[in-house]
């Protein structure tokens, strides 16, 4: 049994190498369709919509590259977990899906340039001056218990800020929509979230605590494909089109020097 | 099947620990003290006072034993400040438990007070008693002595339920678990010290519950 997996193992990754051996620009031109992997389950980069079609940032920036490159953009939600998989088995040519780059996924996987700005950080409202942990004296700040950004916070703030550490995301946002805290430390996501739903309380940016933003994932050995891919991505910057995207999705303009 | 124990591991926040102790102790003894004082209130209202306090007191005892203590609690710190009512996690937390305590013990007491026989408050008020001494040396000292067990017990009730306080960011004992949890990952060792550490104090308290007990129901 063990034997026979192992041969089946050995089987299918002679025939994906070889599969990616032909240049993927190539066979997309071609074939006239690129295959896009995007998120289904992570709002706003990519959820269901009224229509049970996925929308989102990564949506709208796959159906920029599709066009971009003259051909039809194909749209394949996945989820986080098995994003990486359907590229490495060519089910995807692309994998936009809030992406970010760390050593595991680059040993697997190519990256592109950024095309998404992801960070975490302190965010308040627009009459709180706060540039910097520092600034932090005397406020209380709400975090979930456990994050990333509220570990840096506990060790960056100064001793008399107050850290407010709750169970879940949705208690710490309620902490700082009902106004318990005066700011929040969290994703840029969830502050457009905060600014989409309950503009008067609309948390602005103060200061980034970890910066990760997201790349386009292919396969390694295409570059071709990754020349191209990066390509579309600066003039797209260039032009406004992803400052559009931020605005549209995160409610925020892109952050300087993104 | 083979965790290794480290309870050194805990020792770095043996101050978070002390701090959180500290807080539940503090936190249940005040809202303990208020929270009877409501209820002995809310008691003598529902039986002595006027027809529309009764069912005042009624709505409120019914509201809050019939509503789950943590809707309770998010609904004084999250749901208040849009009445422009904003309270620190520490006054609500107190003010949670005290509205809590104040509406069981209102019942326990009224249990206590019905119990008294009618006879003996009309000898009272016919050797020429007033109403207040009535209800406080006739009814109240028979109906406590009655209930006392049941109060007790309602107590540590609500001491374990406190723990409840540390999803609004109050620092109790459970706050400081898990704080602890989150930064070393030693969930089996840190819940376990808590779960005795709560064991330990709901029996020092019981203990010291009975010998409050003996010494304002002196056997006369």
């Amino acid at each position: 049994m063990l034997k026979r997996l192992m041969l089946a193992a050995a089987i299918a990754t002679a025939a994906v190498a070889t599969q990616a051996h032909a240049d993927a620009l190539d066979s997309i031109m071609k074939s006239k369709v690129i295959k896009i992997a995007v998120p289904q389950d992570f709002a706003p980069f990519g959820s269901a919509g009224l229509d049970l079609k996925p929308q989102g940032y990564d949506i709208d920036m796959a159906n920029l590259i599709g066009k971009e490159l003259g051909v039809k953009t194909e749209i394949i939600p996945v989820t986080s977990a098995n994003r990486i998989p359907y590229l490495q088995t060519n089910k995807a040519d692309l994998v936009i899906s809030s992406l970010g780059k760390n050593e595991e996924r680059e040993k697997v996987i190519d990256f592109s340039i950024a095309y998404a700005p992801f960070f975490s950080g302190v965010f308040g409202t627009k009459a709180i001056a706060v540039a910097s942990a520092a600034d932090l004296k005397g406020k209380t700040i709400g975090a979930t218990r456990g994050a990333i950004e509220e570990q840096a916070l506990t060790s960056a703030a100064p001793p008399d800020a107050t850290v407010k550490r709750f169970e879940d995301n949705n208690a710490t946002i309620a902490a700082f929509v009902s106004g318990q805290v005066d700011l929040i430390a969290t994703g840029n996501t969830v502050a457009a979230a905060i600014a989409e739903k309950v503009p008067a309380r609309a948390p602005m940016l103060k200061y980034v605590i970890k910066d990760s933003p997201c790349y386009v994932g292919l396969n390694k050995n295409e570059p071709a494909l990754l020349a191209k891919v990066n390509e579309i991505i600066t003039k797209a910057k260039a032009s406004g089109e992803i400052g559009k995207l931020s605005e549209k999705w995160l409610k925020a303009p892109l952050p300087p020097g993104f | 099947m083979s965790y290794k124990l480290q309870f050194a591991e805990l020792l770095p926040y043996w101050n978070v620990l002390l701090y959180g102790l500290v807080f539940t102790i503090a936190l249940t003894i005040v809202s303990t003290a208020v929270g009877i004082a409501v209820g002995t209130a809310g008691a003598a209202a529902r039986t002595f006072g006027p027809v529309w306090l009764g069912r005042i007191v009624a709505v409120y005892v019914e509201l809050i034993r019939n509503t789950p203590f943590i809707v309770q609690l998010f609904f004084i710190f999250f749901g208040l400040p849009a009445l422009g009512l904003k309270l620190s996690e520490t006054t609500a937390a107190f003010l949670a438990m005290v509205i809590n305590l104040g509406a069981y013990s209102t019942e326990i007491i009224r249990a206590g007070i019905e119990a008294v026989p009618k006879g003996h408050i009309e000898a009272g008020l016919s050797l020429a008693m007033t109403k207040w001494e009535v209800l406080r040396r006739i009814v109240l000292n028979q109906a406590f002595r009655k209930i006392y067990p049941a109060l007790s017990s309602q107590i540590i009730i609500v001491m374990l339920g406190s723990a409840v306080v540390s999803q609004i960011s109050a620092e109790d004992l459970t706050y400081a678990a898990n704080f602890i949890a989150s930064r070393n990952f030693r969930n089996f060792e840190v819940y376990l010290l808590v779960a005795l550490a709560y064991l330990v104090l709901a029996m020092l308290m019981r203990a010291a519950l009975r010998a409050l007990g003996r010494v304002i129901f002196k056997a006369r």
